[in-house]
């Protein structure tokens, strides 16, 4: 589509890995020598996690290539294609950042993001991820269960549900002037689904401090939810009694239900949810139930008829 | 125009409309069409066939307009460019994205509208195509091919239909082919109505 010139792209998007890596070898010069130097955004994004692989992963799957996982991606704050965010989500800034966490908590606090990032020890966790447009990929992420982060603050008996709140910043979010989500972007799971060992806060991938096109400094993952279930560059985590308002079901509830499970027998209205093409490959290969996570998730739906609660 | 002059831009409108398919053949062996290149393909096709389609129908129009017989000398050729855009598009939906799976096929094209939509359209493309020769246009008589060729609103419609029941969010390339389709509509109905005729005889 030629009409709508885009912006310019983000100097991180262009600017050589080499030349970067100078740059830093001359800033740790610098502060060698005890000038001090501001140190430019990128710096402070990029670098590599420390972590342990976790028992958690799925095995046997190909993992999907650095390239696709931070060149295809659905971040609607930054444009509907997939290749806008990559092309602007460079101009976020992921530093300074904190996270508020409220609501039905006994110990409400706003973490830094340095702060959470020490809260349990970071793994390296391989998860398929199922988008709800039928494609998929496997991706290594970085990160810990939701649960370390929930357990300290210590949520009452009245928090049922957990509500997430993504930046919504227009100055560098180009995609907040589309009307078609209610900003910000909002995401909830039930307590249970929150408290989940597999649900899980993620800080990076394949082994490096998460890119801003891929939700950086902070976003959620749930294996066994359609992708826009993980909501990204997240600002506010809040406890609440009642279900909350989320981004996609409020647009369009009848397409896009809360639940929001990976499941091959309830097809979106618009298409079949029966197969999917993992990225990389040609041909759509069939769609398992709950992606493949049934055995540690299905109990906590039991009862409960899916078709109902898509 | 001289005859060399309308030769060489007929030549250069028949290139023009093969470079996007070419272009696409260089990415598909240069592994230049992102990372789901199926998807790629599909939607690429499909944006051509209905920019040539809504093209070309705009070409009758044109040619009244600027009272110039220069446009509607190309309709054919557009409109047969809009069928082969269409041919890969629904060749890489039945072999590639649904693997030939018959079952599958079926149930996709009586559950889904938007590929209900899709198909309808193709289906109205294909007797237009065949009839797209200058023999077809003989053996029907003008009169015939005329009301047999406007066929094309209806399949470009269809084509907008399905367009629009495919996206998730963001309809405005739909809403402004629907819009163009609907403006050309109206224009033709008018143009055919007895009481313009009567304004134009009149004045
Ligand atoms: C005149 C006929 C048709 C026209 C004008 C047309 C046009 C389009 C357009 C404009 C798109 C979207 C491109 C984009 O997103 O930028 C599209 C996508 C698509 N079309 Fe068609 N199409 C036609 C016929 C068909 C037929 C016959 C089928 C299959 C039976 C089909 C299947 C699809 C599929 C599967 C997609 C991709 C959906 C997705 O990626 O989510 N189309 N088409």
């Amino acid at each position: 589509m030629l009409i709508g010139k885009k912006p310019d792209i983000a100097s991180s998007e262009i600017t050589p890995k080499s030349l970067w890596l100078d740059r830093r070898r001359f800033i740790t010069g610098a502060a060698a020598l005890g000038i001090g130097v501001a140190l430019p955004r990128e710096a402070a994004n990029a670098g590599t996690l420390k972590f342990t692989k976790s028992p958690l992963s799925t095995k046997g799957e190909e993992l999907t290539s650095l390239k696709d996982v931070t060149g295809y991606n659905n971040f609607y704050e930054f444009g509907t294609d997939k290749s806008d965010p990559a092309a602007y989500a460079g101009a976020m800034k992921t530093r300074p950042w904190t996270v508020e966490i409220s609501g039905e908590v006994r110990k409400p606090v706003t973490l830094d993001i340095e702060d959470i990032l020490k809260i349990a020890p970071i793994e390296e966790r391989i998860y398929r991820h199922r988008c709800v447009e039928a494609w998929s990929m496997v991706v290594p992420w970085n990160g810990f269960s939701l649960s370390a982060l929930i357990n300290r603050v210590e949520p009452t008996s009245k928090a049922k549900f957990v509500e997430f709140t993504s930046l919504a910043d227009s100055k560098t979010m180009p995609g907040l002037l589309l009307p078609y989500l209610d900003w910000p972007y909002r995401e909830g799971l039930r307590m249970d689904e929150a408290m989940h060992p597999l649900t899980t806060l993620v800080v990076g991938l394949y082994g490096e401090t998460l890119k801003n096109q891929n939700g950086a400094p902070l976003r959620l993952v749930v294996p066994w939810k359609y992708g826009f279930k993980g909501a990204k560059s997240i600002v506010r985590i809040r406890f609440l009694e009642r279900q909350p308002a989320t981004a996609w079901n409020t647009a369009n509830p009848s397409e896009f239900g809360f639940y929001s499970n990976v499941n091959p027998e309830v097809d979106h209205p618009r298409w079949t949810q029966a197969k999917e093409r993992r990225i990389g490959d040609f041909f759509r290969r069939p769609t398992l139930m709950f992606n493949g996570y049934g055995e540690q998730v299905a109990s906590l739906y039991r009862g409960m008829d899916l078709k109902t609660f898509f | 125009m001289t005859e060399k002059n309308r030769r060489i831009l007929w030549l250069a409108v028949f290139i023009g409309c093969m470079l996007p398919a070419a272009d696409l053949l260089r990415r598909l062996f240069t592994g230049d069409l992102g990372a789901d290149p199926v998807e790629t393909l599909i939607r690429a096709t499909g944006d051509w066939t209905i920019k040539l389609l809504v093209a070309g129908l705009l070409l009758t129009p044109l040619t009244r307009i600027l009272r110039n017989p220069l446009p509607v000398r190309f309709r054919r050729m557009i409109g047969l460019y809009a069928f082969f855009y269409v041919c890969i598009h629904l060749t890489l939906y039945l072999a590639v994205d649904q693997g030939l799976d018959i079952h599958a096929i079926v149930k996709d094209v009586l559950k889904r509208p938007y590929i209900t939509f899709g198909m309808m359209a193709f289906l109205l493309l294909v007797p237009l195509a065949i009839t797209s020769t200058r023999k077809m246009v003989a053996r029907l008589g003008p009169k015939r091919w005329r009301q047999l060729h406007r066929a094309v609103y209806v399949a470009a419609s269809f084509g907008a239909v399905h367009y629009y029941l495919l996206v998730k969010l963001d309809i405005t390339w739909p809403l402004i082919y629907g819009a163009i389709l609907t403006t050309a509509l109206g224009w033709r109905m008018w143009q055919a109505m007895p009481l313009h005729k009567t304004l134009r005889a009149g004045a």
